[in-house]
């Protein structure tokens, strides 16, 4: 679960890292209001959305007066703002977060996470923050310092100091900036975080380090043991019907193309995308069916494709295994094609366990589809449908 | 001919007792692996689809001379029953389980640190040597023993795999499902050392995809040893947007982490034989075993 900035920086400030004053809202006469209460003399307003890329995607701007925050937020205030990371249709903004702008002497990027292959948790650090530190890596790799953390959150006094020498913070600087990564790590652990992204961090012109932005993720597998979670405004955020579908067991990302596609497996459902893109087709959508999905909830996950009208044709591959059999699948396509009074040519390719199964029920059925056995077939014949 | 697993081995399945585990015991048991009993905590002494209940792993191994075990206990217990394992040094330890926090397996590979124990998963589908041992959940409708080994991230791309090279007339030594998240047990590199130490496994199919670094790894491992044995790999996710996250937890990248591209890239150079697409394995690999 990704959390906004607001969320994110309320909870890094409870664990004693200095953020800088702010008020989230959602209208222009709040904005207004909200700068006014709010120490300084400059203000920053920024778009309230997961996607990254928010700064160069004119999401963030500067305020010289508290009347400039509120036309800044009436404008920012129910667009959808479209970003590297966002597809097309862009995410809709909800809220605005109002701060104190803060003088900046020197940007740096700092974050915690997972290092995956030493199955380690790791602080990285670099000198070139700001909000094209990500392109800036992707070139110069060797910008990024890493410090290695115990498992319970130790890190070495040595490592760590050598860390700071190497991103030029010395003196009481290096002392604060000791306590704040001490901080990020307890937030990281206690909160179960796979991410906690700081960039900038800036040093501001009298000393001070602040987090100027935020960004945490926390791992949806852990959210059982944190109920504090569950009020979030983030667990409402996103794409509602990727949201739904997750309810459904469902993994669904929704793209933009024509061709529904229903698929076991988060592997095989990117080797039938590959498929279908190589064949010259678009898929409107990634689907991965966990093992524990019920023909119920596949059913309303096949549905959200059949009401989608960009949906032209569906193409069900199913390579049945010991968790999910191919009659489950099967069961699904004849609820969710008898609820819809929207219908779409399905075809289907059904292999593994219970295949022949599958497929005689759909005969019994009567469920309107196309057979085909082979991959590559039932890749033509999908995007041939949906033409 | 077989790694990890095959009909020697001496199964208890921890968390048998569950809906799970009651179900895919009794799967196993049918396929023919050897199971000898089951761990659940306070239930020790009793008896389980006609096999005995010890209260832990320590206790299942001494009684039983158990040598491997299947994890199939509920996410928030999960980390806790492999690490009971390891302390028990237990050789092989596969867990079957999904969705445990990633926070939880870096401790488990923590408590690995010098542990002799191989630990497969979390989220695998299992290890299956056909004919011999199933240890996991993954279908065996197509799979026949033979000379391939098959080491993949994904569970039902490996079903589609095994049907497409038992049809080609390939049985397989051993397939090994090394998890779909982010930190997990062995990985490829580990599978293909045993692969390649192991005489009647000929070729080696490496299934990847987009994210993390176990590809990249592979090819660092195959451009060092250049193994005689054929590899045959594929990456699947060469045309997902490059910014959205899809499926595995192990696809989340933030730094460093390739796209299919630069994997293949990796994997040719070391002189893989890359494949683009599934359907493509199976002849790709009878062709890279005909002596040229």
């Amino acid at each position: 679960m990704n959390l906004y900035e607001f969320e994110a920086k309320e909870i890094l400030a409870q664990y004693g890292v200095p953020v800088p004053d702010g008020r989230v809202v959602t209208s222009a006469g709040d904005a207004e209001a909200a700068a006014l209460e709010l120490p300084g003399h400059k203000f920053a307003v920024k778009a309230q959305i997961m996607a990254g890329g928010r700064g160069l995607a004119g999401g963030v701007e500067l305020a010289a007066t508290p009347s400039m925050a509120g036309d800044i937020a009436k404008r920012l205030l129910g667009r959808r703002l479209v970003t590297a990371q966002t597809g097309a249709e862009g995410e809709a903004v909800e809220r605005v977060y109002v701060e104190t702008a803060v003088e900046s002497a020197k940007d740096f990027f700092l974050a915690v996470l997972v290092d995956q292959a030493l199955a380690q948790v790791v602080v990285l650090g670099s000198t070139a923050g700001g909000v094209d530190f990500e392109e800036r890596v992707k070139r110069e790799p060797g910008i990024v310092e890493r410090l290695p953390v115990g498992t319970d959150g130790a890190i070495d006094d040595t490592q760590c100091d050598a860390f700071l020498t190497t991103l030029g913070i010395s003196g009481a600087a290096a002392v604060s900036a000791r306590r704040i990564i001490a901080a990020l790590i307890k937030v990281f652990l206690k909160t179960d975080a796979t991410l906690i992204e700081v960039n900038p961090l800036t040093l501001t012109r009298d000393g001070q380090f602040c987090a100027v932005d935020a960004k945490m993720s926390i791992d949806n597998n852990a959210l059982f043991r944190h109920p504090e979670f569950a009020g979030l405004a983030s667990g409402t955020g996103g794409d509602e019907i990727e949201m739904q579908a997750q309810k459904d067991e469902i993994n669904l990302v929704r793209l933009d193309g024509n061709i529904g596609v229903v698929v076991n497996g988060a592997g095989l459902a990117l080797a039938t995308q590959d498929m279908i893109t190589d064949a010259g087709g678009h898929a409107a959508n990634f689907m991965d069916i966990r093992t524990t999905a019920t023909s119920l909830q596949v059913a309303r996950g096949i549905g959200i494709l059949l009401a989608d009208q960009k949906v032209k044709a569906i193409l069900v591959h199913i390579h049945g295994g010991g968790m999910t059999p191919c009659d489950t699948i099967a069961e699904a396509l004849a609820l969710a094609l008898a609820w819809s009074d929207r219908k779409v040519p399905v075809v289907t390719r059904l292999a593994g366990y219970n295949a022949d199964y599958a497929r005689q029920l759909l005969v019994d059925r009567s469920v309107p589809h196309e057979r085909c056995d082979d991959i590559a077939e039932a890749v033509r014949t999908v995007i041939a449908r949906a033409a | 001919m077989s790694i990890l697993a095959n009909g020697t081995a001496k199964l208890i399945v921890q968390g048998m007792t569950g809906r799970s585990g009651t179900f895919y015991t009794d799967q196993a048991m049918n396929y023919g692996t050897n199971v000898v009993g089951g761990v659940r905590p306070g239930k020790g002494g009793k008896q389980h689809i006609g096999r005995p209940i010890f209260n832990t792993v320590a206790e299942a191994m001494a009684e039983t001379g158990a040598n491997a075990s299947m994890v199939m206990v509920p996410a928030h217990n999960a980390a806790a029953a492999m690490i009971e394992a390891i302390e028990a040094e237990m050789p092989l330890i596969v867990c079957v389980t999904e969705r445990i926090p990633v926070l939880d397996m870096v401790r488990v590979k923590d408590a690995l640190k010098g542990s002799n124990s191989e630990l497969v998963g979390g989220n695998s589908q299992g290890v299956l040597t056909p004919g011999a041992c199933k240890i996991g959940v993954m279908s065996t409708a197509d799979a026949t023993p033979g000379p391939i080994g098959i080491a993949s991230r994904s569970a039902s791309l490996t079903s589609e795999v095994v049907a497409n090279l038992t049809q080609a007339g390939l049985g397989q030594s051993t397939t090994v499902g090394i998890g779909g998240d982010p930190v997990h047990g062995i990985g490829f590199v580990r599978c293909l050392e045993l692969f390649m130490a192991d005489e009647d496994t000929q070729g080696v199919v490496l299934i990847g995809e987009i994210g993390g670094d176990e590809e990249e790894q592979a090819a660092a491992y195959l451009k060092k040893t250049r193994p005689r044995k054929p590899v045959i790999s594929l990456v699947v996710g060469r045309h997902a947007p490059a910014q959205r996250r899809m499926g595995h937890a192990g696809t989340l990248s933030v730094f460093g982490s390739g796209n299919a591209e630069s994997k293949n890239a990796a994997l040719k150079s070391a002189g893989a034989h890359v494949v683009e697409n599934v359907v493509d394995v199976a002849q790709a690999m009878a062709a890279a075993l005909v002596p040229a």
